[in-house]
């Protein structure tokens, strides 16, 4: 029973951040570069964006934190890791560049893609492949 | 630094803290109801893995966001019309900006929402340091392409 109601929490977040990238113009590729391009016309937009988000959620993950579990009384399964290395690093930098090119990230991409926007397609299928080489890189480093 | 009036408009500015907040708002609740970390790569990426590896009995909260944020643009045009989105490169570029994309938010562990949202949101080191990297790959990769190459959309 607690796992249907798992999926419709997790499917009106998802729902919830959809109609929030939108809202704030995250689906708009050039407003994204616009707020990236610090040395054209700049436009801040997207940091309000992210300070919208920061200000809810740190008050939202701190009371979290005193809580410790989940509304449904369930442990919270939340990354622990604190490593900072070069995976980090630059994994970090292939990203930013690629979200330069594009001025889509991974959230914006599906909400373009359910929208039907041929770009969203083109870019989901890429952002798949770039996954799905990772995963055959790490094989192939483990076994040889 | 000049200011892009033209685009940033009162009314372009009470939408974006609105949706920010929809946005952190939607990461909270997940992880009070669920749990779990809204990041878009990693469930994404977990996703493909599990399914790979055929765990299907964690497939289905990673499915459920998923479809979420897939009908989030069909719930809007239900109500009004879609904002525009107005694509920054062509084929070749998206092909090329989606793979590196996959591959660097795998190997971060995280993009935009997993470490800019949720891990600053948690005062992350690991997550500040990912933002920090990106950010700036993201501003030079935009200079380069715009004024030093000078390609635009």
């Amino acid at each position: 029973m607690n796992r249907g109601l798992q999926w419709l929490t997790a499917g009106l977040a998802g729902l919830l951040l959809g109609l929030g990238l939108i809202l704030s113009g995250m689906a708009n590729p050039a407003k994204v570069v616009g707020f990236l391009d610090v040395a054209g016309p700049w436009d801040p937009s997207l940091g309000l964006v992210m300070g919208g988000g920061l200000v809810v959620g740190s008050v939202g993950f701190a009371l979290l934190k005193k809580r410790q579990v989940t509304l449904l009384g369930e442990p919270l399964n939340l990354p622990v890791s604190r490593k900072i290395d070069i995976r980090l690093i630059l994994g970090s930098v292939s990203f930013g560049i690629g979200w330069g090119i594009t001025g889509i990230c991974p959230g914006p991409g599906l909400v373009l893609l359910g929208a039907g926007i041929p770009e969203g397609v083109i870019y989901v299928v890429s952002l798949l492949a770039g996954m799905a080489l990772y995963s055959v890189i790490e094989k192939c480093r483990h076994r040889c | 630094m000049t200011i892009d009036w033209q685009a940033f408009t009162l009314y372009a500015a009470i939408t974006a803290l609105l949706g920010g907040f929809m946005i952190g708002l939607a990461a909270v609740w997940l992880a009070w109801a669920n749990g779990r970390i809204a990041g878009i790569s990693g469930i994404l990426g977990h996703l493909i893995e599990l399914m790979v590896q055929q765990k299907r009995e964690a497939f289905g909260w990673r499915i459920a966001f998923l479809l979420g944020l897939l009908a989030a643009p069909l719930l809007w045009m239900l109500f009004s019309v879609l904002p525009a989105s107005v694509q920054q490169t062509g084929s070749i570029g998206l092909v090329l900006g989606g793979l590196l994309v996959g591959l660097g938010t795998r190997y971060a562990n995280g993009c935009t929402s997993g470490h800019g949202i949720c891990g600053l949101s948690r005062f992350s080191l690991r997550s500040l340091m990912a933002v920090g990297s990106f950010m700036t790959a993201a501003i030079v990769t935009v200079y380069v392409l715009r004024h030093l190459l000078g390609v635009s959309a």
